[in-house]
């Protein structure tokens, strides 16, 4: 979809300016029902391509993502944009610098249409921890579009962006994609600077494209990958054209299959599973049954390793450099004088009041595993597991050249369906997570869709690759989008 | 699993104020979740190194020097209070 927008941008059928106006009209006509964006920036976006049409009309020759627009999760920071990783804490906070991958998408030229929303701080997989109200799914008003990056997936769905930024802790770009009929990728934990994201848990988070297509994934990929000083964990890499993977075949590939993630889903996406894997046999690739014994661990280890980081990462919150101060809040039900309060109640009454359930719970959580005497039972041990499941992956990698599983256990769910109980919630990472635990690449690609109560619902399937081997995802997941 | 003692307790280290209403709700969520992790310690991790994250990069280094921020004045305007181009805080004797 970019490279055809692009061919029309340089043949002049369409400015930048108008193809930018056209995006803010559906977001006009459409966004009220949806809610995907937060925030606009049409300020900034019309700056943006005003100066694509100034090279156009000089012309100079543009490059693959100028004039092209996009939105971007409300969790990365934007110079002098409102950002709140959809959190009360943050309602008033304008980003005072850029973060890595939007200083990269600016020098690419790519169009800002506006924030997205997501759950609060990214902890959620429906959207409906947002402090501002849950995004609803273009497919289906009734259900969610996933989370946490909702909004993101929810407005190239419903043609409100070309493209959006995700971050994706465990499985928040690719489940969301799959309940939104898009392609969503979370890189090799390492590949993209995590610089200017607000940071949940720091040896898990990545940030990544959600798209229309593969392509549209590894052109937006291409230009946020690399190394950073400002992200020590970034690794060094040689700037590719990810597009040049994309060769449509996949014959003599090795994808692996786990027969017990496809034994305990429902009939309707087993059959769904089980066609794509049809379609690799069809084009040449060579199926082969493998096994991860230590993956069904991921989960819990998650919830040991994510409430841990994120108790630590989320301590900066405290009203006193910036964000919502306990005395700036207007509906507590405490009648105060904040004259008469002290330093620490102060930290409590902004803490209690800015942030939502979710994020204290895992807050909770991981302040809990982390404080003395439970270290070793919880974190030690979930790190000394999460070794375990990064060498199944390493003995897999030896047999295969990618893992193919169902992204999601089912397709979206409704609103309010899993609110009541947090491990309901929890569950539904259970195949994304795992790729975050190993740190590997991996991409939801839209298979069939799947016939519920009457509607036909998008499904996404996903792809795991090697280490830094995001050119046999993409080729992988590529083919067999152009060949279902 | 976890009383309302420890619930207390662990808000108050991680300095979020809770009501006494929601106390329970805490607790059972929690020792749900804590129940639920649990399986963990099934698995014989004796002599397993513990991974902290997953690219074994190490030791990245730069440059000790100073960099001037773009702009100190988007930063002092995110203070919740000041004076002048102080932040105001509650004393903290």
């Amino acid at each position: 979809m970019i490279k055809e927008l692009h061919e029309k941008l340089k043949n002049k059928e369409i400015t930048a300016v108008q193809l930018a106006e056209e995006y803010f009209d559906r977001i006009e006509k459409k966004d009220k029902e949806i809610f995907a964006y937060l925030t606009l920036t049409r300020e900034l976006a019309m700056e943006q391509a005003k100066r694509v049409d100034e090279k156009i009309a000089r012309g100079e020759e543009i490059e693959i993502l100028e004039g092209i627009p996009g939105a971007i999760k409300d969790n990365l920071c934007v110079m002098d944009v409102r950002t709140t990783a959809s959190s009360k804490i943050l309602d008033n906070y304008i980003a005072p610098y850029d973060a890595t991958v939007i200083s990269k998408l600016k020098e690419n030229g790519a169009v800002f249409l506006g924030k997205t929303n997501m759950d609060e701080f990214a902890m959620g997989s429906s959207t409906e921890s947002s402090a501002y109200g849950p995004t609803k799914n273009p497919y289906d008003l009734e259900r969610v579009p996933g989370g946490s990056s909702g909004g993101s997936a929810a407005a190239v769905a419903a043609d409100e962006a070309v493209w959006a930024l995700g971050t994706d802790t465990g499985g928040s770009i690719r489940q969301p994609a799959s309940f939104c009929g898009a392609v969503g990728l979370k890189p090799t934990y390492g590949r993209v600077s995590r610089y200017g994201a607000i940071a949940m848990g720091s040896s898990l988070d990545q940030i990544g494209p959600i798209t229309k297509t593969v392509e549209d994934a590894a052109i937006i990929l291409s230009a946020i990958a690399g190394e950073d000083k400002y992200d020590a964990t970034s690794a060094q890499s040689a700037n590719k054209d990810y597009t040049d993977y994309l060769t449509g075949e996949v014959k003599g590939m090795r994808i692996g299959i786990i027969k017990e993630h496809l034994e305990g889903l429902d009939e309707n996406v087993r059959e769904v599973i089980e066609k794509v894997i049809e379609t690799y046999k069809n084009l040449g690739a060579e199926m082969k049954e493998i096994e991860l014994p230590y993956a069904k661990y991921s989960l819990p280890v998650y919830y040991i390793i994510m409430p841990c980081e994120v108790s630590s990462n989320l301590a900066r919150y405290d009203g006193i450099k910036y964000g919502m101060r306990a005395n700036d809040h207007k509906d507590t039900e405490l009648d105060f004088n904040p004259e008469n309060r002290t330093l620490l109640e102060n930290y409590f009454d902004s803490r209690r009041y800015g942030l939502g359930a979710e994020v204290k719970r895992r807050i909770m959580l991981g302040t809990y595993a982390l404080s003395a005497g439970y270290y070793d039972a919880y974190y030690l041990r979930a790190q000394k597991v999460r070794t375990l499941i990064k060498q199944d992956f390493e003995k897999a990698f030896e047999k295969v050249d990618v893992i193919l599983t169902p992204t999601t256990p089912s397709p979206a769910f409704k609103l309010g369906e899993k609110t009541a109980d947090p491990l309901q919630m929890y569950l539904e990472d259970i195949f994304t997570v795992i790729a975050n635990i190993a740190g590997v690449p991996a991409i939801s690609v839209p298979a069939d869709p799947v016939e519920t109560e009457g509607k036909k619902l998008p499904l996404g399937f996903q792809l795991m690759g090697k280490w830094f081997d995001e050119e046999n995802l993409l080729r992988a997941a590529h083919a067999y989008e152009i060949n279902k | 699993m976890l009383n309302n003692d420890q619930v207390k307790h662990i808000a108050g280290l991680a300095r979020i104020g809770v009501d006494e209403t929601e106390i329970e709700k805490i607790s059972t969520d929690l020792t749900s979740i804590l129940g639920w992790v649990e399986q963990l310690e099934k698995i014989d991790v004796s002599g397993v190194e513990p991974t902290a994250h997953i690219s074994g990069i190490e030791n990245v280094a730069r440059e000790d020097g100073a960099h001037d921020f773009v702009d100190k004045d988007k930063i002092i305007k995110l203070f919740p209070e000041r004076k002048d181009n102080y932040n105001k805080v509650k004393s903290v004797l």
